[in-house]
């Protein structure tokens, strides 16, 4: 099989790539083997959310001081900040609203009640202008009887401490009590799947009466699994009040969402996905990847002109731990990371973790390498890559699209 | 039945330490009349009682080497397969040669296993491993023993419910700061309370100290000293049953030659080392121990080979040197029982220490008879090896519960998980749709077993949580059930705060076990960990610097 380019790895970064390229008239193939970090999202995108441990309250100044390893560093200050812009609208294209902007961060409410700064926020997500929950007026929270994924009392207490006017209310529907008779069964995708038309209407209906004369109501993010809609409409039978939501996990309404709607949209830009086969290995020759091999085609190889790998951190298994090693495990690429595991950790798991750093080796255009020698036609996107702990610098999918969107660039 | 006490201002004994031995102290005490309190400075089972392999010993590894223990053993795991049925799984083990082990050695182990009354019989290699299919193809002998596994939490917990059954107050938390004196007597004792900083006295007419390794501290205190040598022992968690037999290598006792099933999981253990007394409350294990658990562990079974690693750990046990060694070169693995006022000249003061998980019982045995003696009590006989413990009980408190096999089709996974927890007492545990909900879906823990632990089992924290229902020892490791449990205990105990800070400090105690094996699937867990409570939740706010 033969595509213009390939992309091994199906997630944020992945398929934003697979877009900018099918956008351009590029054939891409997308070769996914499931769930991705997207699938756990808190319903935000980050861009940078704290530099230092200090939050940040404009990412695309803060960029500019960034070290030089860092992947926005090494985009350039001036080109993120001009691809950052451009996101909002490219995922519009795909019918996800993510509003926000890049050079003021707002602050999205946690599932423990706590204030995070971040970028662009999905359709329901709950998120401030500044971390101060007063302005939303008097408040309800809606706990749904029997779900144990959203955690009213920590939102409550600690909105509390922040001076919100906020209670709690128990609501449920008939068909969340008939959900509830299986103990496994209320999860938040599963309640999602059955909140549609007259479902919809019932769980309005109790949220209205739990609401009373309250401005904003917030719920857990249980509606709308494969589109909008469902939150629009919601929004729309409780007219006058504030519906706000707190993504929960496992797994991400907003996530499953976001994943769902893009690969749609790459497909019907023309893309291929090819969804739950993995990358085996590749055919190298010349310092070019040849073609790769995949578990499910088997010795019918893939050939690409490009290939991007988009396979993400340790959790994707774009790179893997071993006990003597990191390494990459579908090409054997080479990884900036040290041999000696007692380096990885720091015993304090909420301190700098260096394994989070940790990442293939890219060149100065993004191109990988195979023992020292650059692989001229493979570039790596998102977490793969490495330079910078995401997590504690609150940049993981910016970091996802923008070296995406950059790479893409580069294709042609 | 309910976990809150008030201490009654005096005692007839006041026991330090809620391992096994102190439990099981405390149950012996009470059941024959004494006025009892029971104080532990941290958790039920925090020390060595939790840090074991949890081997329902045969006896057959000390054989060779200390027939006392053995015999002590084999008599002791007959008695817990009575006695505490719920908290042991008759599992059988093999002693296995591997070609690089001496046969020669074998006939010296089943003699002396048959010296000791150990039931020791050697099947062929064949057998064997139709018997336990993952154990090393390339044995080449093989030995029967009547080894199996014991849930060191399940049983410390019934002990404590016996105890308290029988009029024994129970204080976690409580550290032992001091003593009250008159003379050359020990007269009670400090508390100081680990959560409010408060202190207060206990009177008491005597002092048991089983504090285990930090018994060697309380003693000091006291005024006595007791040569003791904290002894560390490494062991690793495996993510799956490997096994579903005990396999020993036959052999001297040497590192890593014991893999013992547990619930859901296999073991590994242990490494020996001496490690000095101001590690002992913080073990780490490291990176070289692991590759030696790991390293002989495969020769055992070679699937641990590509077997996810769930954590690692260490205890530490309390090696004694005998009275007239100070060196300590002579070291007794065997029980210790001492009375400091002939020892010491210390009057209302004793030590039972030595020993190991499996003879606790015993221990207790003894320490209670030395007390009954001490405090000139009518000599009550000790029925501890005859009375079931609570949750072994039949259905005496659950006579209506549906606890037997044939009704397992009609019970939900939890309830049947439940069971294997609490045995007998499941019965407390409170059902409907919204208790039945799952908290932990590894080790199917419902919202009423967190309920009813928090209620009933002296639950104060996560931990405590972790330790009475298994919540947080699966596969996620508290990556997703953590949030869960913290959230319902929040509202119980009505303190949403100190529910958050428990929360970080749960998911930090869990990394302390994974990082020193933290590749593999193990990492995986643990950065989409840290990504949902770090990044999505926040919950660094909470973490101690």
């Amino acid at each position: 099989m033969k595509f213009d380019t390939i992309i091994i790895g199906g997630g944020l970064s992945g398929l934003t790539a697979g877009i900018a390229l099918q956008k351009k008239g590029i054939r891409t193939a997308i070769i996914s083997s499931g769930q991705s970090a997207v699938h756990f999202s808190s319903g935000s995108f980050s861009l940078l959310s704290h530099v230092n441990g200090e939050a940040v309250a404009n990412p695309l100044e803060a960029m500019k001081s960034l070290p030089a390893e860092h992947p926005y560093s090494r985009i350039g200050a001036d080109k993120c900040a001009e691809l950052a812009k451009s996101v909002p609208a490219f995922m519009a294209e795909a019918g996800l609203s993510y509003t926000g902007s890049a050079d003021c961060n707002a602050w999205r409410l946690t599932p423990i009640g706590l204030f995070k700064p971040s970028w662009l926020h999905s359709v329901e997500t709950a998120v401030a202008p500044c971390p101060d929950p007063k302005a939303w007026g008097k408040t309800v929270i809606c706990r749904l009887k029997g779900f144990l994924d959203f955690y009213p009392g920590f939102l409550e207490d600690n909105l509390k401490k922040a001076g919100a006017d906020v209670h709690t209310a128990v609501i449920t529907t008939e068909h969340l009590d008939a959900m509830r008779r299986n103990n496994t069964e209320m999860r938040a995708p599963n309640i999602a799947r059955i909140m549609r038309g007259a479902e919809l209407h019932a769980f309005a209906r109790a949220i209205k009466e739990a609401a009373g004369d309250a401005k904003t109501v917030i719920i857990p993010a249980v509606i709308g699994l494969d589109s909008e809609k469902p939150v629009e409409e919601l929004r729309a039978m409780l007219p006058g009040i504030q519906l706000m939501a707190i993504a929960t996990n496992p797994a991400s309404v907003p996530g499953m969402r976001t994943q769902m709607m893009l690969r749609r949209h790459f497909e019907n830009l023309g893309g291929t996905y090819f969804l739950g086969d993995n990358v085996t290995d590749g055919t190298v020759k010349d310092n070019r990847l040849e073609s790769v091999r995949t578990a499910n085609l088997g010795d019918d190889r893939m050939e690409a002109k490009t290939y991007i790998l988009a396979t993400g951190s340790f959790f994707s298994r774009g790179v893997v731990a071993a006990p003597d090693r990191i390494f990459e495990p579908v090409l054997g690429l080479d990884v900036d990371a040290p041999a000696d595991r007692n380096a990885w950790f720091d015993k304090n798991l909420f301190a700098e973790q260096p394994y989070m750093s940790y990442g293939v080796h890219t060149d100065a255009d993004a191109r990988v390498s195979i023992a020292g020698k650059v692989l001229e036609n493979v570039y790596a996107i998102g977490a793969v890559t490495g330079g910078c702990n995401a997590l504690k610098d609150g940049c993981g999918a910016g970091v996802a699209i923008l070296s995406a969107l950059n790479v893409a660039n580069k294709i042609s | 039945m309910s976990a809150k006490t008030t201490p009654n201002p005096h005692y007839d004994v006041v026991i330090i330490g809620a391992g096994a031995t102190g439990a099981g102290t405390a149950r012996d005490c009470s059941r024959r009349g004494l006025k009892v309190l029971l104080v532990e400075r941290l958790d039920f089972t925090a020390g060595a009682t939790g840090r074991n392999h949890g081997l329902l010993h045969s006896g057959a590894r000390y054989a060779v080497t200390d027939a006392e223990s053995a015999n002590e053993c084999i008599r002791e795991n007959m008695i817990l397969r009575r006695v505490a049925s719920h908290c042991v799984e008759e599992t059988g083990g093999l002693f296995v040669s591997l070609p690089e082990d001496s046969l020669e050695y074998q006939k010296t182990f089943v003699e002396a296993c048959q010296k000791s009354g150990i039931d020791a019989q050697i099947i062929d290699p064949e057998e064997a491993k139709r018997i336990e299919p993952a154990v090393n193809p390339e044995i080449v002998g093989a030995v029967k023993v009547p080894d199996g596994a014991v849930d060191p939490f399940r049983l410390t917990t019934a002990n404590v419910i016996d105890a308290r059954r029988h009029g024994a107050d129970v204080l976690t938390y409580h550290e032992v700061t001091d003593f009250l004196r008159s003379g050359n007597r020990i007269t009670g004792v400090v508390l100081r309370n680990h959560y409010t900083g408060d202190t207060k006295t206990v009177e008491c007419d005597l002092v048991i100290n089983a504090a285990g390794i930090w018994g060697h501290m309380i003693a000091e205190k006291a005024g006595a000293k007791i040569n003791m040598f904290p002894a560390k022992g490494a062991l690793l968690i495996f993510g799956h049953r490997v096994n579903n037999v005990v396999i020993n290598r036959c052999r001297k006792p040497a590192d890593a030659d014991i893999l013992v099933p547990g619930d859901t999981i296999s073991l590994i253990g242990t490494t020996s080392s001496r490690v000095p007394f101001d590690e002992v409350d913080n073990m780490d294990v490291t990176s070289d121990e692991v590759d030696i658990l790991l390293r002989e562990g495969i020769k055992i079974a070679p699937a641990l080979a590509y077997t996810r690693i769930l954590r690692a750990y260490a205890g530490v046990r309390p090696l004694i040197a005998s009275d007239d060694d100070p060196s300590g070169r002579s070291i007794s693995r065997g029980i210790v029982c001492l009375d400091h006022a002939t020892r010491d000249g210390i009057e209302g003061f004793m030590t039972i220490s030595g020993g190991k998980l499996m003879t606790y019982r015993l221990m207790a045995e003894w320490a209670t008879d030395m007390a009954m003696k001490k405090l000139g009590k009518t000599a009550v006989k000790c029925d501890t090896a005859d009375v079931p413990l609570p949750g072994s009980d039949g259905n005496q408190e659950c006579p209506k519960s549906k606890s037997s096999r044939k009704h397992i089709i009609e019970l939900g996974t939890e309830q049947i998980a439940a069971q294997g927890r609490h045995g007998s007492l499941t019965c407390n545990i409170s059902k409907g749709p919204e208790d039945d909900a799952m908290v932990c879906e590894c080790e199917a823990v419902s919202v009423g077993e967190v309920k009813y632990a928090i209620d009933s089992l002296h639950v104060n924290n996560l931990v405590n949580l972790r330790r009475r229902t298994r919540m947080g020892m699966g596969t996620c490791q508290g990556g997703l059930c953590a949030a869960r449990a913290a959230s319902v205990m929040g509202e119980v105990l009505e303190n949403e705060q100190k529910a958050l800070t428990d929360l970080a400090g749960f998911v930090n105690e869990r990394w302390k076990g994974m990082m020193p094996v933290a590749w593999g699937q193990t990492l995986v867990e643990q950065q989409f960990a840290s990504w949902i409570y770090d990044g999505v939740c926040g919950l660094d706010k909470y973490a101690k610097k």
